[in-house]
């Protein structure tokens, strides 16, 4: 019994002991010197466990009675979790190690975080939930602030602790009216209560689980921490929020709506859909007064979790599948442009206004080659990638009875497409300026070409990604 | 070989365009030299190439020909084929391309990005005309924003960052909506082919939307859906405003491209979706799109009566003319379809050559305003014959190409709607009035300016490539049967097949009894 509950949780066990240990050696070996060894240790650590859980066998596992699901769901979200956070600790390196920021901590707090992330996408118990919810966010409040100097970063790191902490509140809140209604915390349980009608009280308790979920995902009206902490963290740092933290919580949200409330759609797509609606226009209208490219981005990752949440919002298994599809291009199109904006500097300081960047294209053609195939990718215009995953969340929403949310999308994409076209237009047609001196270190430089390249190539078979995303749909929702 | 003929067409300049981007360094003068020569060579092989589909075609057959089909992502396919109607506009990319491609042989600005532009613009034009899957059609004709948008953008004139916004955010408003309908009609018909989707019956029982009694039902809603991308990039009365100042600002061939082909997807786009796969809502909405058209016409020629800037002249003069391609279209009958397409076919060449026109004088005294002007027939008589020629083909002058197609349009709107024909009838006559005006002030009198007086007339390379827009406009305004024999067939069966779904749903009689 207990053999078999190790096995399912064994990526995550390893996960963990790997960063204790590592955290000792880290301590006993003083100083940073071992940090870079570290940092590329765990991202290889994560690369090898993306492997072993996404080539490992398939099926269906429950462990601790329920409380742990190993399935295709959490599998192929894992997987992007991984690979994610992999790509970014290793752009980060260069950042890090420049601003005298890479200390050995660095690796580890994402390590814990993501092993808190994997527990989050494979929770069917609300405690197993809250514990890889918080597992998660505690190591984020700290990443956020590790820029200790810094008035912005711990500014950043504050906020959203606190913000965090109540959103956190509010979820527990929720759950304990989940469990007082439903008298379980087990996911299957909590169907089993809401079979013949959603009861009031269980409602109530929905309403504030989502609330709490819709902080976590950014989505608006719950996304006011996210400018701030986007542009207080250290970049690396505000990209890793960007990416692996998004999926996770976009996974948690799928598995609490689809898997404890699979029985009650009707009752939350509504919400859902309305989170959706806000969030594509205030991330597509708030963006476009907006200097300052991590901001901006902050923005625009409100914008795509409306998006993604529209793929929700469809209450179905191609909802599900469209969720994971856009998740994925989502983190690819952002670890891209991340790498880019870690190069944006100007004699060794980072620039973060978008006004900076009049003229790129002349200086260095490459990279704004590519960074031209990334914007257009978050904009959405085919033949990108990014076009894609909005086509799949826009037809999954069709297909569920959801035109008039659709519609509405693809309104707000059009009002967003604004401030991408902006830094195009700044990096092609901007009048001459002094150019931005930034270096490159081959590790970015490889990314935002791979990124760039993937946006361009996805059109001929979009990778294969479309069968693993189909399968993980169907494990949720039946 | 033959299998895949349209894809050879569609991806020979995409394939120019990568040599291009990953093997040629630098920015010197043999560079741009060797970019310049690529892409001819890409654009003139796209063209012979596409000699084989004109030899191949066979007009009597009215379904689609050449036609290939590969799995895709999502359940769509690659699915590409020309019929009747298409194969025109894919003749007519690739004839105009390499003319283009010779008419910015002196820009000397990025040269190597702006023959990547073009090269991949070309390629997403000819996938518009040959894709047979909706989404495939989608992409083609959405992502030909991007280089538009560049070419504007990079190297337009003094403001042109507005231009190009506004050309871009316009048309892709437009096309969401649109792709918003296909999707519903991919859930409705469970199928993104175009020929299968053309014999599809989409719904059209009435509904009540927000209170709303919506006549002709879902049919109705995908239509306006699909009206509000093509209207757009037609671009028709009101919503034609992008259209001036993208031209105006645009450069030279970026305005040739623009007018002879992208505005064309807009009335290709009706005879593909909305007639054939929603005729109750095109019959529903037809007239009101026949008396938008007339306004058009009307206003638009008003309009370019006082206008200053060349440019803008002629891209008012543009919408005036789609006016006439969209009333040619809603009329459904043989004249009016015929007289649209033939239209559209000639209108290409004669803007084209029209903004040709304008590029010259342009690279050499470096303004459009029409009052710099005057009296160049005194230096430039190649130059004078040429325009002049293309001024009257603007007209409508028998003889010239431009008279067929409004001819036969308005032939065919008069069967069905004389008031209409009437007023469209006036724009005739505003068209001489515009034409004929630019052409006595900028040819005309004598030459006083002292900044004219150094003026050459036109070399050898842009003689050549007026050449071949000349024979073409007069051997289609002599020799008509060339395009007519071709699409006859294919607009045939679209009206057949019109008509007979329109009995079907029982609308006919209620539409045919007003």
């Amino acid at each position: 019994m207990i053999q078999a509950d190790l096995n399912a949780v064994l990526p995550e066990v390893i996960l963990a002991v790997y960063a204790m240990i590592a955290l000792l050696a880290g301590v006993y070996t003083g100083k940073d010197k071992t940090a870079p060894l570290i940092l590329w240790v765990t991202a290889g650590l994560f690369v090898v466990l993306a492997g072993v859980i996404g080539f490992g066998g398939g099926g269906v596992q429950e462990a601790f009675g329920g409380a742990f699901i190993d399935d295709a769901f959490s599998r192929f979200a894992k997987v992007t979790i991984l690979l994610s956070a992999a790509a970014i600790l290793v752009l980060s390196q260069d950042f890090m190690a420049r601003h005298g920021l890479l200390r050995f901590e660095y690796p580890l707090l994402v390590a814990l975080s993501v092993v808190g992330m994997m527990m989050m996408v494979s929770a069917g118990d609300l405690m197993a939930l809250y514990m890889g919810l918080e597992l998660q966010s505690l190591s984020l409040y700290v990443v956020a602030a590790l820029r200790r100097d810094s008035v912005k970063s711990t500014e950043a790191g504050l906020k959203y602790f606190v913000l965090g902490a109540l959103s956190s509140g509010m979820l527990l809140y929720g759950a304990s009216l989940v469990y007082g209604y439903a008298g379980t915390t087990l996911f299957s349980g909590i169907t089993a209560a809401a079979e013949g009608g959603v009861g009031l009280g269980l409602l109530f308790g929905l309403v504030f689980v989502v609330a709490g979920m819709a902080f976590k995902v950014s989505a608006a009206p719950f996304h006011m921490w996210t400018p701030d902490v986007y542009e207080g963290s250290p970049t690396p740092i505000t990209a890793f929020f960007a990416t692996a933290p998004k999926v996770a919580a976009m996974g948690l949200f799928a598995r609490v709506v689809h898997d404890a409330f699979g029985g009650a759609v009707s009752d939350w797509t509504q919400i859902v859909a309305f989170l959706s609606v806000v969030s594509m226009f205030l991330g597509a209208v708030a963006a476009i007064g907006q200097r300052d490219i991590k901001r901006l981005m902050a923005y625009s990752s409100i914008a795509h979790m409306g998006f993604a949440l529209m793929g929700l919002a469809a209450g179905t298994a191609e909802g599900v599948q469209a969720m994971l599809v856009y998740m994925a291009i989502y983190v690819v199109m952002n670890i891209g442009t991340f790498a880019f904006i870690l190069s944006m500097e100007k004699d060794g300081h980072a620039v973060t206004d978008i006004d900076a960047l009049q003229n790129y294209s002349k200086h260095h053609p490459g990279r704004a080659l590519a960074m031209l195939v990334l914007m257009f990718s978050l904009a959405g215009i085919p033949p990108m990638l990014g076009f894609f995953g909005k086509y799949y969340v826009l037809q999954a929403a069709v297909d569920g009875g959801m035109a008039w949310l659709a519609v509405a999308g693809v309104v707000a994409s059009v009002i967003g497409a604004f401030y991408y076209l902006r830094i195009i237009y700044y990096m092609y047609f901007g009048e001459e300026r002094d150019a931005l001196d930034g270096s490159m270190p081959m590790v970015g430089w490889a990314l935002l070409m791979g990124c760039a390249a993937i946006m361009v190539l996805g059109v001929v078979n979009l990778f294969g990604i479309e069968a693993p995303a189909l399968a993980a749909a169907q494990a949720l929702v039946n | 070989m033959l299998n895949s003929l349209l894809s050879i067409i569609t991806f020979i300049p995409l394939l120019g365009a990568v040599i291009l981007a990953l093997f040629l360094r630098g920015d010197d003068e043999a560079a741009q030299r060797n970019a310049k020569w690529l892409a001819l060579i890409a654009t003139t092989a796209t063209f012979l190439v596409s000699i084989f589909l004109y030899t191949g075609f066979d007009p009597a057959n009215t379904g689609f020909q050449f036609v290939e089909e590969r799995e895709w992502i999502l359940g769509f396919q690659y699915k590409m084929g020309v019929d009747g109607i298409s194969i025109l506009f894919v003749l007519l990319t690739t004839f105009l391309m390499p003319l283009v491609i010779a008419s910015c042989w002196d820009v000397k600005h990025r040269v190597k990005d702006y023959m990547i532009a073009f090269l991949l613009l070309e390629t997403l034009m000819i996938g518009v005309f040959c894709a047979l899957d909706l989404i495939l059609f989608y992409l083609f004709f959405e992502a030909g924003l991007i280089p538009m948008f560049l070419i504007i953008g990079i190297w337009g004139g003094a403001n042109r960052i507005y231009a190009s916004f506004k050309f871009f955010l316009y048309t892709l408003l437009g096309s969401v909506l649109m792709l918003i309908a296909m999707i519903g009609m991919y859930v409705d018909a469970g199928t993104t082919d175009i020929p299968s989707l053309l014999t599809h019956n989409f719904a059209s029982e009435n509904f009540e939307l927000l209170g709303i009694q919506v006549v002709g039902g879902m049919q109705t809603l995908m239509w306006l859906a699909f009206f509000a991308s093509f209207a757009v990039k037609m671009p028709m009365w009101p919503v034609h405003t992008w259209l001036p100042d993208a031209h105006v600002q645009a450069p030279t061939a970026g305005s040739v491209v623009l007018a002879a082909i992208l505005l064309k997807m807009g009335g290709y786009g009706f005879l593909r979706f909305s007639l054939p796969m929603f005729p109750v809502g095109s019959e529903v909405l037809g007239s009101f799109v026949l008396w938008i058209s007339a306004i058009a016409i009307v206003y638009t020629s008003l309009v370019a009566l006082a206008q200053s800037d060349m440019k803008k002249l002629i891209a008012y003069s543009s919408v005036a003319h789609m006016g006439y391609v969209t009333m040619g279209i809603f009329a459904v009958n043989q004249q009016g379809i015929d007289g649209a397409i033939f239209q559209m076919i000639s209108h290409g060449f004669i803007s084209g050559a029209l903004f040709l026109c304008v590029g010259v004088i342009y690279d050499r005294m470096h303004t459009r305003e029409i009052d710099a002007y005057g009296g160049l027939v005194n230096k430039m008589p190649a130059y004078a014959l040429i325009f002049m020629l293309f001024t009257m083909a603007n007209v409508g002058l028998p003889g010239t190409s431009g008279f067929i197609g409004e001819f036969l349009v308005l032939m065919g709107v008069f069967q069905v709607n004389t008031w209409v024909a009437m007023i469209a009838t006036t724009g005739v006559i505003l068209s001489a009035a515009y034409a004929l005006w630019l052409y006595r002030r900028v040819v005309m009198g004598d030459l006083i300016k002292e900044s004219l007086k150094s003026i050459t007339d036109m070399t050898g390379r842009e003689r050549a490539i007026f050449a071949p827009l000349v024979v073409m406009t007069i051997l289609l305004g002599v020799y008509p049967s060339l395009v007519t024999d071709i699409i006859g067939p294919s607009v045939g069966a679209l009206i057949t097949n019109y008509d007979t779904a329109l009995l079907d749903s029982g609308l006919a009689t209620s539409v045919a009894g007003n």
